[in-house]
Formats: structure tokens, sequence, C-alpha cells
């Protein structure tokens, strides 16, 4: 005998413990058990790379290298100092033209004229410019510096990388700006501040970080670039005595060495290939301990 | 539309006698004259007249969408940082219009200081968050800004809660904490009026009962607007309170008689809770 409550309470037990219930229970640990393995597979190409890369790279990695110049056709020993150097002038230009351009152009779209005409256009190009194949932008440097001033050159590199970074810095600069709270702008303004005032003592210093990490991307990517520095600065066995002539990168090196029948370029390849892998990490992680949010 | 200048300066409580100033308080010191205002094609205010007295505390009350914050934010112009806004009419603050062309916007939001509902303190320290409004007006002396920190943060109560820290991240204070650090940041300008907006409706009773009882002290030396959605609230902590209903003001009179003997029926059957 039992009173309509227990038969309630009763009815409620069946039910959580009804075969449909356990099948759901099922279905939720397949899924998960599924979204763990997908994550882990991402990581096999991941780690083989940077495997690959310390495996085969590492045998010639010694400080020769980064002092020396390629060795011809056929020859051993010599590094790839030149390339080393390349790599950093050629993006350190292409991040002096880009990462104020992008960034300025970020705050003008975001802070000053969000719904304009302008910015909408703006944001447009940028969104346009971002799937723009980067050999593009090696015929735009080629057109626009190596045919005027007739020379292939770290000048023209740096343009042509420049250009590829452009979007990737403004668009993420502007997500910055926009992670930006509103209410430390109204805050701002509330106290007396003007915009200019609002921007670089509020608004900048917290989207600092998100920027820092938007110009890295770009960074990161440009110095893997091949094709955009292959007909703009060339290539050079020697060292550059300054930005107006053919210049070696670390990209169109391992381009360079990868596509002959030597051996000893073959694995010197691989070595600048881990050289590269390493600069990008090393500038990657220093922004990221300099730039982090302290609060 | 009636006219709700409701108040003969005799009938006014007289405040405490301030140490800022001896002259006696102003029954018009911020003035509202046929103020329209309108979000693009959207009326959001129709014909408010008013008078906000000196240093009395001013609860504007009604529904939400009723035009009380929109008014609170023509006060220091905030509004005008949306687009496409737009007003007719005039509001002075001490006999000076606030739309005139030669005061400029930034002068005005560091006489008229503002709080807003959410706390938003900057992810800075304590100290920074004080001395931003001096800062930003150019003042950098050491000695000055610790000063000022000191009688902002004793001003907003909080000072023996953060003396030890005041170099440490403000975002590591509590929800009230916050809210009266916004408080100290905004009278280290030494603002004429205070806008607050519903300053509490995020803080817990206790936070809440410290922020009243700093608005209580702090209306010795300001002229206080809060804009509220809690009548218990606008009776505890105001001198005098104005409903809003539908972008008009309906009525406007001493809180007391507001909510003891309103003369509106509106008035009365919102305050009531029969609002429908």
């Amino acid at each position: 005998m039992s009173t309509p409550s227990a038969t309630a309470e009763s009815d409620f037990f069946q039910q959580t413990e009804s075969r449909k219930s356990n099948f759901r229970a099922l279905g939720n640990r397949t899924l998960s058990t599924i979204c763990v393995g997908i994550s882990l597979l991402t990581l096999v190409p991941l780690i083989s790379i940077l495997f690959l890369l310390i495996k085969n790279g590492l045998p010639l990695l010694n400080w020769s290298v980064f002092t020396e110049l390629p060795p011809a056709a056929g020859m051993v020993g010599g590094g790839f100092g030149n390339a080393v150097i390349g790599t950093l002038v050629m993006v350190g230009l292409g991040l002096g033209f880009s990462a104020p351009i992008g960034v300025l152009s970020a705050i003008y779209i975001n802070e000053y004229n969000p719904y304009g005409r302008l910015s909408n256009a703006v944001r447009f190009v940028a969104k346009l410019l971002t799937g723009i194949p980067s050999i593009i932008c090696g015929v735009f440097a080629f057109a626009v510096v190596v045919a005027t001033t007739n020379s292939f050159s770290a000048w023209a590199g740096g343009v042509a990388l420049a250009v590829l970074m452009l979007p990737t810095i403004l668009l993420t600069s502007e997500q910055a700006l926009i992670g930006v709270q509103n209410a430390y702008r109204e805050a701002s303004y509330g106290l007396g501040a003007t915009k200019f005032q609002t921007i670089t003592r509020v608004v900048m210093p917290d989207a600092l970080p998100a920027i820092m990490t938007g110009v890295m991307l770009a960074v990161a990517r440009a110095a893997g670039e091949t094709a955009p520095l292959i007909f703009t600065a060339l290539f050079s066995q020697y060292w550059a005595k300054s930005l107006n002539e053919p210049t070696a990168s670390l990209s169109v090196l391992i381009y360079n060495f990868a596509t002959v029948p030597f051996p000893h370029q073959i694995q010197m390849a691989w070595t600048a290939s881990l050289v590269l892998v390493a600069l990008v990490t090393i500038a990657n992680v220093t922004a990221q301990l300099v730039f982090t949010k302290k609060h | 539309m009636m006219t709700v200048t409701p108040m003969q300066e005799s009938t006014l409580p007289k405040p405490a006698a301030s140490a800022t100033t001896d002259r006696p308080p102003r029954p018009d010191f911020l003035t509202v004259r046929n103020f329209n205002f309108f979000y693009g094609q959207k009326q959001a205010l129709y014909d408010i007249q008013m008078d906000i007295p000196e240093r009395q505390v001013t609860a504007f009350i009604g529904p939400s969408g009723c035009g009380k914050s929109t008014l609170l934010r023509n006060f220091n112009r905030m509004n005008e940082l949306i687009d496409g806004v737009r007003h007719e009419g005039e509001i002075k603050l001490l006999g000076r219009s606030i739309y005139d062309p030669k005061l400029e916007v930034i002068s005005l939001r560091r006489s008229i200081g503002m709080v807003f509902q959410k706390s938003n303190p900057f992810p800075k320290s304590i100290y920074e968050n004080i001395v931003y409004g001096l800062r930003i007006s150019g003042h950098n002396n050491k000695t000055e800004l610790d000063e000022a920190v000191e009688r902002s943060l004793r001003g907003a109560a909080l000072w023996d809660e953060v003396k030890d820290r005041l170099h440490d991240s403000a975002l590591g204070l509590s929800g009230g904490q916050m809210q009266r650090l916004c408080i100290a940041r905004a009278i280290a300008n030494r603002p004429k009026v205070l806008l607050m907006d519903e300053p509490c409706s995020a803080l817990d009773p206790i936070a809440t009962v410290k922020v009243e009882e700093l608005i209580h002290e702090l209306k010795k030396q300001f002229t206080i607007v809060i804009v509220t959605h809690n009548m218990q609230q606008a009776t505890r902590c105001s001198d005098l309170t104005a409903f809003f209903y539908l972008g008009k003001l309906i009525e406007f009179d001493k809180t007391q008689k507001i909510f003891s003997n309103p003369s509106q029926k509106q008035t009365e059957d919102y305050i009531t809770g029969r609002f429908g």
C-alpha cells in the first residue's frame, strides 16, 4: 500500500534509471571521448614538425652557422649568418611600415569613426587583403619598388612583407580595441578626459597585450614567407652592405637549399628551418612576457 | 504638461552648514528648461522643466525607459558620445548654459562628476584611479596627488580599508569597495554636482547601506542627483524626488510629499506598485 506521493517518487527514480537516460549518459561520454581524441590528433602534426626539425636540424647547429656565409654548391661547412640578419632586417622593416599604419588605422576605425563610410571601406579592404596570396604582395612590391629603383633590395622585401602583415595587424588591433570595455571609456570621459587622453591612457594600455599578440602573429607569418621575398629581395651569397642591394633571407635560403641535390645543403636547410622556428618562438614568448596584463 | 518647479526656497530643509562655502544654497543650482531630447527620430524626453537645488539629494524615479537616466546623462553631456542625438531647450549650471560654446565639455565633466550603475574602476592601481582626473588636467605634483588621494578616499569612506594597499590593483576590491572607489575618483576632481546612475543596483544590502550613508555625508559638500529603481532608497537618502514616466516629468516635489501624498494619480500608482 503506497501513498500517491510515494508512487510519484518511485516513478521519478524509475525514470532517471530508465534505458533512455543511460543512453544519454553514454552519448555524453562518447562525445567527450571523441573531442579529446580529436584534440590529441591536432597535436600530431605540430609535434611531428618539431620532432623532424630538431632531429634533422640539430646536427649542424653550432655558432658558426650564425657567423659564416652560405657554402657554394657542392661545398661543405659555412653557415647562413647573412640570411638570419636579412630576415631580421626585412621583418623589422615590414613591421616598421605596417605596425604604425595598422594600429593607427585600427584606432581610427574603432575609436574615432566606427560607423563611417571610410571605416567600413578600410575594414572591407583589410579583410580582402588577408585573403590575398603572399606572392601577389611580392609582385606588388616588385612593381612598386624593384621596377622603379631597378634593383632587388631589402627595402623591397620589407615593403612586400609590410603589405602582407598590414591586414592582420589592423584587424587584430581592431578586435583588441573592441575588447576594451566601454565602461572604461565612459569613466574616462566622465572624469573630463579628451578623446586623445582616453585612448592613450585607458584604451591603449588595456588593448596592448591583444594588439601585441596580433603583431606577433603577423611577424611569425611574415618571417616564414618565401614567395614575397623571391622577387623583391632575391638572395645574396654575401653580407649585405646596405638596404639597397639583394638580401638573403632564411626562407629563401631554405627554398634554395632544399631543392639542390647536395646532402650538406639539404641538411643546412633543416638547420635554417630550426633557427627560423626558434627565432619566431623567442620573439613570441618575449612579447607575451613583456606585454602580458599585470592585472 | 504641468509645471513642476515645486519648491519655494523657504520650504527647503536647510542643509548642514558646510565648511567649503558660506553662501546659502541656491534653489536653482541646476536648471532645466523646455528640454526635449531625441535619439535619432525617437524622442526620449518631453519638455522637461525642473530646478535642482544646491547641496540636496534629488532622486529620479520611474519605470525603465522613462528617460531618467537620459536626463541625468545630459547634465554632463555624456549623451553626446552617442551618434545621432539631438536636444532642444536649455540646461543651466549656476545660471550658465552647459551648451555654451565657450564652455569646454571636458571642464563641464570635471565640474559634474558621474558614478555609473556598474562600478568601472580602471585596471590600474587604487591610487592611479583616484588621480586620473587630476593627471589628465595636468596635475602631477606628488604631494598634491597624495593629498587628493587621502582626501577623496576619506570622503568616500574607503580610506581605512585601502590605505595600506593604495598601489594594488583596484580590480582586487569587493563590489561595494569598487563603487566607493568610483565615488572617490569622481570627487577627487572637486566637482560641483555628483550624478549617480543607479549606483547601488549591483551591490549587496550591506554595501548599499554604506553607499547611502556616504551619500548622506556627501550632500554637505555636493549637489547630488541619483537615479534609482529602489523606492526605499529614494525615501532613505533623497530630499527631493522626481517621477518620470514615458519621457515626461510627472511630478517633482519633496520626497516626503511624493511618497506620502503625491498630487498625481500616476505617481501614486507607481509608488504603490499598482502600475500597469
